[in-house]
């Protein structure tokens, strides 16, 4: 176990200086901050999809309240922080439109047959659970694939850009955005079975480190936590090692995108942060005593339905403008407007998912799991 | 039987590696000097970085 402990402690430290290096201190920074998210959110077991999953069928609103929590924290502090500072930091504001609203319903259902949204499946690849492991290639793929068929999709109809603060202003918006998240609050309150209304200490811990690592995000790459680009990203640059020329697709041939592809992906954000998430939830996976049962072995038949799944989950989060992290997550808790729809739509998604999900995840009888 | 967690974990690991040795490959290493601040608040510099909630 001390063996495992010293390289899992190499390998984070090996990484931040490697990052540093190479690329630069902000690098660095934003490496930690992704292995904070991985240690977090693996070792409190704080999540997204899950407490999605569990209000709905065990009328347990706690993991959810964590998130609300969460957001609410990470609001109070950021938007007068954006309001003060617009010229170095951005918010994660998107339109809404047609196809970020089926964009969102699709992830929400894909989320719950993958068993994780974005942040979920790299804590789930990085953790050891083999249908992560194959989420993970999907959403990279699907998330590519997203890429090139934007245009088409966003061309279906789309409002402005509106926020929480172009329609109320950074001090009434925050009101709104605060009384939003109470009312949802409330709402699965009102759901929840006595005694999983209260979030136990875990995940008060976990909703405030989350938010303090938000933050960070936000205060050393001057924009929100995001997760699905550098996934999109990672794909366009396998696609491009195949032969594929992006030069000739919309998305990949604007003025910043051809730029991140062209350059290295220690100089993309939210890859930094993706690649923290991983290591730091295989580093909790390896430090425990014991890392844990094997995920439940599935049929073929499941783990191609799995690969599928994630292949939509990658292509309708980019329609969609973000995951939970940059849509929801992020979305909110920096006035987006296109948040609270997303949540909306997502959630109605998921609840069509959960049903769906037992065709999908079918655990391989005993006798041939056992072979 | 599942593969064992240590394995799977090691697989990502190993997909991540591999992504990065690509594209070192074929990027290059960052140029030093073109190094954003260590933190974009109080920087004076527009952030630059691109996030799911743009198109």
């Amino acid at each position: 176990m001390f063996r495992h402990r010293a390289l899992v402690l190499a390998l984070m430290l090996g990484f931040t200086a490697f990052a540093f290096v190479m690329a630069g201190p902000r690098a660095g920074l934003l490496v930690m901050v992704g292995l904070g998210f991985g240690l977090v959110l693996e070792g409190l077991r704080f999540g997204f999809a899950g407490p999605w999953r569990s209000i709905v069928t065990d009328r347990d609103g706690r993991g959810m309240l964590a998130q609300l929590i969460a957001i609410a924290l990470v609001a109070v502090v950021a938007f007068p922080m954006l309001a003060a500072n617009p010229a170095e930091l951005a918010p994660a504001h998107a339109p809404v439109g047609v196809a970020m609203i089926l964009g969102a319903f699709v992830f929400g259902l894909a989320m719950q047959l993958v068993m994780g949204c974005g942040s979920g499946t790299l804590v789930n690849a990085g953790s050891g659970n083999l249908v992560g492991l194959i989420a993970l290639a999907g959403f990279i793929g699907g998330s590519f694939a997203g890429t090139l068929h934007l245009d088409w999709w966003t061309g279906l109809g789309s409002l402005p850009v509106a926020s929480m603060q172009s329609l109320a202003g950074p001090n009434a918006g925050l009101a709104l955005t605060l009384a939003g998240l109470a009312l949802v609050g409330g709402v699965t309150l009102a759901r929840a079975a006595p005694g999983k209304r209260i979030p136990p200490a875990r995940l008060w811990i976990a909703a405030a480190l989350i938010a303090g690592l938000a933050l960070a995000n936000l205060v050393i790459a001057g924009q929100p936590w995001g997760i699905v680009y550098g996934l999109g990203l990672w794909g366009a640059k396998l696609a491009q090692a195949g032969g594929a020329d992006l030069a000739q697709t919309a998305f990949w041939a604007a003025e910043g995108n051809a730029t991140r592809l062209s350059a290295s992906i220690l100089t993309d954000v939210t890859s930094l942060t993706n690649i923290g998430l991983l290591l730091g939830a295989f580093a909790v996976m390896r430090w425990r005593a014991s890392p844990g049962a094997p995920a439940q072995a599935l049929t073929m038949a499941s783990y191609a339905g799995v690969l599928v799944a994630a292949l939509v989950l990658g292509y309708s989060a980019r329609l969609a403008f973000g995951c939970n992290v940059g849509a929801f997550f992020s979305g909110i808790s920096t006035g987006s407007l296109h948040g609270w729809v997303w949540l909306v739509a997502a959630f109605g998604g998921s609840m069509l998912g959960i049903r769906l999900r037992p065709m999908i995840l079918r655990p391989l009888p005993a006798r041939e799991a056992m072979a | 039987m599942s593969p064992s967690r240590p394995l799977v974990g090691t697989l990502a690991m190993a997909l991540l590696l591999g992504i990065l040795a690509l594209d070192m490959a074929r990027s290059g290493v960052p140029d030093l000097f073109d190094a954003p601040a260590a933190i974009a608040l109080g920087s004076g510099a527009a952030p630059g970085g691109a996030h799911c909630s743009g198109s």
